[in-house]
């Protein structure tokens, strides 16, 4: 198995983007990539793409087709992956196999979520096929309310405020006012996330991450030929994956997700790191309670503390362990197939150095954590600076 | 939802039938058609819930899915039924602010949902507060 | 006729709206009408609930008191004005949720605040012929009350359910007999795809409700050479509070024969639910050897009188299920706006 090594990063800027097409940002996002590993197109073997629901928000599917014809990469083989809102993390996952096995040498993972061209109900509609259609969707669960479920037995079983609810958004808000490409640059108080409109009680409007287009896109090439591209490769030490019952009733637990402990186990042991390793993390923060539960569940933090070390300021900038500088899905916004991937480009950026005004010094491990639904899918990878 | 995917589950829906395992005696709902634990070896046949249990959690949900916006707001809980599996459902018929982790529930036949002023109604699972 | 009453059982949903509620949204005076109508409050269904969520709880309930088999039903038939849909039967709904599916036959009826005792005549004729071992008869109904008309403030929601069963142990009331009787009269109707029902006024009174509830307990007692004195209650259908009282004393029924069976103070009219819970509230109180007398109504015009002796079983089988009265009182009050919210008179 090959070692491999991110030569190239591009993101379009997330947010509403009324005057792109889905083909115009999966486009922006490559070409910036290339731009970036300063690779000709013609190198590149192979692709994977992150898209949840092309079909529901602009009624295409078969996209992977369609996104290598209009990037202009025809044959090359190009693989559409679905896993709900770990669809751009389990991209990247089948990317770094790919290029690991050595079936193919320069890999492209990518990620796009076109939802605005559509009224925002059928967006909701849209995100809640994510979840047990029979069993949760039909009585009327949404993706709010089956994590307001989690929030409320996490207040029940550990004493989990609102206000450390809101702390993670605070955090968020704050850090992509420093990430020109996330989709709020504005800062935010507890009390205006406490003052929010409910959604599903425990959780309010910003405890919730918001809807937004965007494409993000990552270019993998084994670590040997790294080099010829870019003096700043990134390692892709551990990946790991793991499943897990597709409604949150059927688990034995409502205040963890297995498939996080379970996938970042799996990334660890093949990085050869334990969590006190990490030197930062990005992390599926879709509402405020899935942040505390991630640093728990990847072992950043107690079973039940994530909330106090919220609050503590041990996942800020300059805390202990700094936890989404991207502003995460809360501040950056969640395009969701792209979450995954700028996941790893933010993480890419930090390691190189590369993070401005947010910059982690001297960061050399970091972490990226996607989550698909209320815990169905989840995918870790660990990264290094490579020297 | 189309009309051949509801009808499959009306006994279920509306009589909390689920299934259990012949041979580890583990009881299901909703229905499973594979024992997580026996697998191949398992040997999965109805089996009908008494409709009682306890919510392990719950959440007062103010903004709504498509067709249950005229029930907002509504109580969604976790409710563990007394023979072991768990369910997501409404709590209903109370003040949804009475709804805490612990309350004892029974099941009653409720209107879920319909499919638009044309489509069908959907009947099935709700809670009550005992 | 040798047949009987195996099981029955109610529904009555919980919120009720108060006459001083409504009066006080129209401007109206509200003492004078709880007066008029001998009323207080009626019963209004939550949003999440129909004349079939309501027919499936009473027929649960009444399974339950009967003890029996629901397999061994042989019919179902459901009276109301008021079905979730214009055609799909919703005895097929309760025939799912009873678990009496597929070895039976299944109707809805329609006959105004008479259809669930139409559907007793037709379960008392299945049995005695041998047809069927038993069968099951339900009225239920969402009343609509148009904004604003007199009838908003009686027009309620809920539902009664009758198994019958040849006689023998099982019953724990025997049916003695039943007579009928039937007129073309359009003393109240709907319109197909009208939201609401129209009425005569007045008319609904002489020539409607007292003609027929009359003639019909009239017809009765005189094939059974029966008085008044020998029944312990009578129970007539009940629009409002005053009608039945008034009816009962034309025939010679005394105050006390007829307020134990008088709900609509409490809960309304609940139209074809009307008489069967009216019924089911007097089985729950009635000693074995009660005579009961039972006069349905039904606008277009008929009415249904029944003739019931209790029997000895009633004791061991009335606690099975919830009675009336656990219903009545299980109550919840709201305001006007949340009335119409509910009854979907205001539409998000």
């Amino acid at each position: 198995m090959r070692k491999v090594a991110v030569i190239g990063v591009g993101l379009t800027k997330f947010g509403e983007l009324w005057d792109v097409s889905f083909r115009q940002m999966i486009i922006e996002a490559g070409a910036r990539a290339i731009e970036d590993a300063k690779i000709d197109g013609k190198l590149i073997d192979a692709m994977y793409v992150g898209n949840m629901s092309a079909g529901q928000f602009i009624s295409q599917e078969h996209i992977a087709s369609l996104i290598a014809d209009h990037a202009g990469l025809i044959p090359m083989p190009c693989t559409r992956v679905e896993a709900a809102c770990a669809s751009g993390g389990l991209a990247l996952r089948q990317a770094v196999i790919t290029v690991a096995s050595g079936i193919h040498d320069i890999v492209v993972a990518a990620g796009i979520e076109k939802m605005t061209d559509v009224m925002t109900e059928q967006t909701t509609e849209a995100l809640a096929t994510a979840a047990d259609q029979e069993w949760e969707a039909f009585v009327g669960a949404t993706f709010p309310g089956i994590y307001a479920l989690m929030a409320r037995r996490h207040m029940y079983e550990f004493g989990t405020t609102e206000e450390q609810l809101a702390k993670v958004a605070v955090k968020n808000h704050h850090n992509a006012c420093f990430n020109p490409c996330a989709q709020y640059q504005m800062e935010i108080t507890v009390e205006d996330v406490l003052n929010s409109a409910p959604v599903n009680t425990p959780l309010k409007l910003l405890d919730c991450s918001p809807i937004t287009d965007g494409a993000a896109c990552v270019i993998l090439a084994p670590a040997e030929m790294a080099k010829k591209f870019t003096d700043t490769p990134v390692l892709i030490t551990g990946t790991g994956q793991a499943s897990d019952t597709i409604s949150l009733h059927d688990r034995p637990t409502l205040t963890g997700l297995a498939a996080t402990t379970n996938a970042a186990e799996i990334a660890y042991k093949m990085a050869g790191v334990g969590p006190r390793d990490i030197d930062l993390a990005e992390v599926h923060d879709c509402f405020t309670i899935a942040e505390i539960m991630a640093i728990e569940d990847l072992g950043f933090c107690k079973k039940g503390e994530g909330g106090k070390v919220t609050e503590q300021g041990e996942t800020a900038i300059g805390g202990r362990i700094p936890i989404n500088t991207s502003g995460g899905l809360k501040g950056k916004g969640h395009p969701v197939g792209a979450t995954g991937i700028a996941q790893a480009a933010e993480i890419v950026l930090q390691l190189r150095g590369e993070a401005g005004k947010r910059q982690i010094y001297g960061a050399e491990i970091g972490l990226t954590h996607n989550v698909g639904g209320s815990g169905g899918t989840a995918v870790v990878h660990v990264f290094k600076r490579g020297d | 939802m189309a009309v051949p995917r509801f009808w499959r589950e009306i006994p279920n829906r509306y009589n909390l039938i689920g299934t259990r395992c012949g041979k580890c005696n583990k009881v299901f709902f909703p229905p499973r058609y594979i024992c997580p634990r026996c697998r191949r070896i398992g040997k999965l046949e109805p089996y009908k819930l008494n409709g009682r249990g306890k919510v392990v959690s719950y959440t007062i949900t103010h903004v709504a899915p498509n067709g249950f916006e005229d029930q907002t707001p509504y109580a969604l809980a976790i409710i563990e039924l007394d023979e072991g599996p768990r369910l997501t459902a409404q709590v209903t018929d109370c003040d949804p602010n009475k709804v805490e982790i612990g309350s004892r529930v029974e099941v009653v036949f409720r209107r879920i949902g319909q499919e638009g002023e044309d489509g069908p109604i959907h009947y099935g699972y709700k809670f009550k507060l005992v | 006729m040798d047949v009987g009453i195996v099981g029955y059982g109610v529904y009555i949903p919980r919120y009720r709206i108060k006459v001083e509620e409504i009066a006080r949204v129209w401007g109206a005076d509200a003492e004078r009408i709880k007066r008029g109508l001998f009323l207080e409050e009626k019963s209004v269904p939550g949003p999440d609930e129909d004349s079939a969520t309501i027919a499936v709880e009473a027929a649960r309930n009444a399974v339950k008191r009967a003890g029996i088999n629901p397999q061994d039903i042989g019919a179902i038939y459901v009276g109301s004005e008021s079905p979730p849909y214009a055609v799909k039967p919703t005895a097929t709904i309760v025939a799912e949720a009873i678990e009496a599916t597929p070895d039976l036959t299944a109707a809805d009826y329609e006959f105004a605040c008479k259809a669930g005792t139409a559907a007793i005549q037709t379960c008392m004729g299945m049995v005695g012929s041998g047809m069927i071992k038993y069968g099951l008869a339900i009225g239920t109904d969402t009343a609509q009350g148009a904004p604003g008309d007199p009838l908003e403030y009686t027009a309620a929601a809920g539902g009664g359910a009758v198994i019958v069963g040849k006689d023998g142990g099982q019953t724990l009331a025997t049916i003695e007999d039943t007579y009928s009787y039937t007129t073309d009269t359009p003393d109240f109707w709907r319109r197909e795809m009208r939201p609401y029902p129209k009425h005569g006024g007045r008319f609904t009174g002489k020539p409607a409700y007292f003609k027929h509830v009359l003639s019909a307990a009239h017809g009765l007692l005189r094939r059974l050479q029966l008085t008044p004195k020998e029944f312990t209650y009578a129970v007539f259908h009940q629009p409002n509070g005053k009608f039945p009282l008034q009816a009962g004393k034309e025939l010679g029924f005394t105050k006390e024969q007829i307020m134990p069976g008088l709900l609509t103070p409490k809960i309304g009219n609940t139209y074809s639910g009307a008489s069967m819970i009216g019924l089911a509230t007097v089985l729950d109180q009635a000693k074995p050897g009660d005579k009961i007398l039972v006069v349905s109504f039904g606008s277009g015009a008929g009415s249904d009188a029944f003739a019931i002796t209790v029997n000895d079983s009633i004791n061991a089988k009335r606690d099975a299920a919830p009675k009336t009265a656990d219903y009545i009182n299980n109550k919840t009050n709201i305001d006007y706006s949340t009335y119409a919210k509910f009854r979907q008179l205001l539409v998000r």
